[in-house]
């Protein structure tokens, strides 16, 4: 059945879409646009984090993503509802991961070693960052002041903590690569809010027609963008 | 029951595909396994479903699923090689289609002294000058040989170029270092972007030759040899790691599947992956495959006349060590040649700031679209007081920059990676920067290879293929040489600020960082059976009823794009077979 806004199961459905393997790997999906674009104005309750949880992916995306002159940050793009959904899909389980053993440590250009899954590395990357945190500053991550945060941020960028079973190197790259995720997907997947990522690097979304754009001699290209729903800014 | 065709064909990318339509119109019966799913253009390629960079290129949706198979890769011979977990430095494809379905469309001839590259080094620079350990060879086929396949490709593939001479005549502005042709592109260049016309305009200036890059994307409206249409292409940027919404790029699915589906001689079964070809008790023989339903986990066997490879390059490598076609290459004691001379491409990606007031418009592009100079390209330029082989196309090609991509390659390099500072220089680097690529070649060498990891499995328990691979310092200093080249050119463009970025000495392949998917070699042609596994019909010397066709063919990476190589070598393959193979089976070289 295709999901329509019309349909009653509608949100069970879109659900059931996006922790599919098929969705992410196989078949096109006709007309799921609408449906997940629908979903993704509904007010957000998040499935995957604990209130906890989900009040640090909102104070850390913010200073990785700070909104400034050029934009609005984290928080207003909705960066943590994208990752709390992200964390229901094949992805967040590494379904396309090769995550056979035996796990043996090597030079880091050999890559990721860990036998942990993204939500695995959410989990007990957030608590790991929590304790490190008390640890040194007395306070939650959430309650310490920007420059508290950005030390943590930098101490885990550098390499110098390790949170547990994960060295903090590799929970920061994860918590980066989907935050700027957040920020410029498709709003269909909850980030992105009211275009305004795109907005910021002047991007045109799914206009994807420059017949007329292949070369203006460096004019800006006029036109803002348009969501793959058609939601335009 | 074992069910009887006369080929099957294993993996639905270019090469399979190219081969079952050659097969099918040679009459005989084809089946084509593909152990990815099935994928057709209007339904996988719908606007705008197919143009979300989340669950395209960022969530690799038409990518090979590593969960399922991979390889080990390490450095060199001393090391643990370790699994290659995520997809990062190269993606091969996966599913009906292939890799043909989320390329860019760059589609290159041959430099012709690239295909007698161990000849031409020594004639210009003797034997001397070859590094030691570095396994230099010719392919044992000319270009003469292959141009009327080049020719033949490119009216498949709808081609869109200008050409520099035909029929030894010159005839417009196009590459002063390409080969004489038989006959013209079949569609005229596509238009530069700002980004390609700056770099045109600036190389020019410097004294060097530049021309529009080959694209298999439609410049207009064709329809091409068998009778398959495509529309002109609107520079949507998204080509690489998507399925062309508008039937402008090339792929097997739009340009040969079609009218192949539709032919009762040919079958093609999806989720069947390969386990192995099978040979009879002479080992000299196929006698056909044994594949796994990846849906059923029901193994099927099927006997045929004809076995043809076709499938990615390590894959077919992988295949050949499973199923004991050929000897293994044994690196210590030299000999074997079933992944000997496994090579890369060496290539980097500087970056070029033009002023606030200029807008490059990076999401505009087209995957094979562009201007490149081929001055210090192949043997275009005098490698003899340089002292190293090989060279780089360098080029502006722009594919089109998606907002998730630029994101996460922005900043770094001493720069911030996160933060407000980090999201001024995105922002910048987005409006008003472009990217120059040297695209470079790797030679092959003793320690470089491909075998079977001791360790890890793939999901039906056969080992995984083990990558032995590193940067080594002839590839390096060439890197560096022609990355060299640049920075006048850039300051020409105006640049304010450049990135120019090359390799170091002694820096180790990082298997984290997109670099290219063409890999290529470890199942090489040859003339000589000691140092290649297949000759240059790409038959395999030791079972003669298997055709091995890919880029693992190539005994160097070479510095063009290797799909043109790849689709005239199926075409000069089968030609051979049709014209000599099939009326007297057997090996068409002696070996």
């Amino acid at each position: 059945m295709e999901p329509t806004l019309n349909n009653p199961f509608r949100r069970s459905v879109v659900k059931g879409l996006l922790g599919t393997t098929s969705f992410w790997m196989a078949s096109g999906n006709a007309r799921w646009a609408e449906a997940l674009a629908a979903e993704a104005a509904q007010p957000y309750q998040p499935a995957f984090f604990n209130a906890a949880e989900y009040q640090f992916l909102e104070s850390a995306c913010e200073r990785l993503f700070p909104a400034d002159h050029n934009g609005p940050g984290a928080k207003a793009l909705g960066v943590a509802e994208f990752l709390d959904r992200q964390m229901q899909t094949p992805y967040a389980r590494g379904e396309n991961w090769y995550m056979s053993g035996p796990f043996e440590q090597g030079p880091a250009n050999l890559g990721y070693q860990l036998p942990f899954v993204p939500k695995d590395l959410y989990r007990k990357g957030i608590a790991g960052v929590e304790h490190y945190a008390r640890q040194q500053y007395g306070k939650g991550f959430s309650a310490l002041s920007a420059l508290q945060q950005d030390e943590i941020l930098t101490a885990l960028e550098g390499g110098s903590v390790q949170l547990g079973d994960i060295p903090g190197r590799v929970f920061f790259e994860q918590l980066r690569t989907n935050t700027l995720e957040g920020a410029f997907a498709d709003p269909l997947y909850g980030g992105n809010r009211g275009l305004g990522g795109w907005i910021m690097l002047g991007f045109p979304g799914a206009r994807a027609d420059f017949m007329d754009w292949v070369n203006q001699e460096g004019a800006s290209y006029p036109i803002g963008p348009v969501s793959i729903s058609g939601e335009t800014a | 029951m074992v069910k009887h065709i006369d080929a099957i064909i294993v993996g639905a990318g270019w090469a399979g595909s190219i081969m079952a339509k050659e097969l099918t119109e040679a009459g005989l019966s084809v089946v084509m396994l593909e152990r990815g799913s099935e994928r057709t253009t209007p339904v996988e390629g719908a606007y705008p479903e197919s143009i979300d960079e989340l669950r395209g290129a960022i969530r690799k949706r038409l990518f090979q699923n590593l969960s399922q198979s991979t390889l080990t890769i390490r450095n060199t011979m001393d090391q643990t090689a370790l699994p290659y977990r995520q997809l990062a430095a190269f993606l091969p494809g996966e599913g009906v289609g292939g890799a043909g379905l989320h390329w860019s469309g760059v589609h290159f001839r041959v430099a012709p002294e690239d295909l007698r590259l161990r000849s031409a080094v020594i004639e210009r620079y003797g034997e001397k000058f070859i590094p030691e350990g570095m396994n230099l060879q010719d392919y044992g086929v000319s270009y003469d040989e292959l141009e009327p396949f080049f020719d033949k490709a490119e009216k498949v593939f709808g081609t869109s170029g200008e050409a520099y001479k035909v029929q030894g005549k010159i005839v417009g502005d196009g590459n002063v270092f390409s080969p004489d042709r038989s006959d013209n592109f079949p569609l005229p260049a596509m238009e530069d972007t700002f980004s390609a016309s700056v770099f045109r305009d600036a190389a020019k200036n410097a004294g060097y030759h530049p021309y529009s890059l080959p694209a298999a994307n439609a410049s207009r409206q064709y329809t091409n040899t068998y009778g398959c249409q495509m529309g002109p292409c609107n520079f949507c940027g998204y080509c690489s790691g998507y399925d062309c919404y508008l039937y402008s790029k090339a792929s097997p699915n739009v340009n040969i599947l079609p009218v192949l589906r539709q032919d009762p001689r040919f079958s093609l079964i999806p989720n069947a992956h390969v386990l192995r070809v099978d040979l009879d008790s002479t080992k000299t023989k196929a006698t056909g495959v044994t594949y796994l339903d990846t849906k059923t986990r029901k193994e099927t066997s099927l006997s045929a006349d004809l076995v043809i490879l076709g499938a990615f390059q390590f894959h077919n490598v992988h295949l050949m060590l499973m199923s004991g076609i050929g000897k293994p290459y044994d690196p210590i004691s030299n000999t074997g040649t079933v992944g000997r001379n496994f090579v890369y491409q060496t290539i980097t990606s500087s970056r070029v700031w033009l002023p606030p007031s200029t807008y490059t418009n990076q999401f505009v592009g087209a995957g094979g679209a562009g201007v490149a100079i081929d001055d210090f390209n192949s043997m275009n330029f005098d490698h003899g007081p340089l002292g190293f082989v090989g060279g780089s196309p360098v080029w502006v090609n722009q594919a089109g920059v998606k907002p998730i991509a630029a994101a996460l390659g922005a900043g770094g390099g001493g720069t911030p990676r996160w933060g407000s500072a980090y999201k001024d220089s995105l922002v910048n680097t987005y409006k008003h920067s472009l990217g120059i690529d040297a695209h470079g070649s790797n030679m092959a060498y003793r320690d470089v290879y491909l075998d079977l990891d001791p360790t890890w499995k793939d999901a039906y328990g056969q080992p995984l293929l083990r990558m032995t691979f590193t940067w080594k310092d002839n590839d390096i200093r060439m890197n560096q040489y022609v990355v060299s080249k640049i920075e006048p050119i850039a300051r020409a463009m105006g640049a304010t600020k450049m990135n120019l970025v090359h390799l170091n000495a002694g820096q180790p392949f990082d298997t984290r960082t997109y670099q290219t998917t063409h890999l290529g070699g470890g199942a090489i042609m040859g003339e000589n059976p000691q140092t290649s596994a297949i000759n240059r019909y790409l038959q395999s010397w030791d079972v003669s009823n298997v055709f091995v066709i890919g880029s693992n063919a190539f005994p160097q990476g070479m510095g063009y794009n290797p799909t043109g190589m790849v689709a005239a070598l199926a075409y000069w393959a089968a030609h051979h077979i049709r014209t000599t193979y099939l009326k007297s089976p057997g090996p068409l070289v002696k070996a």
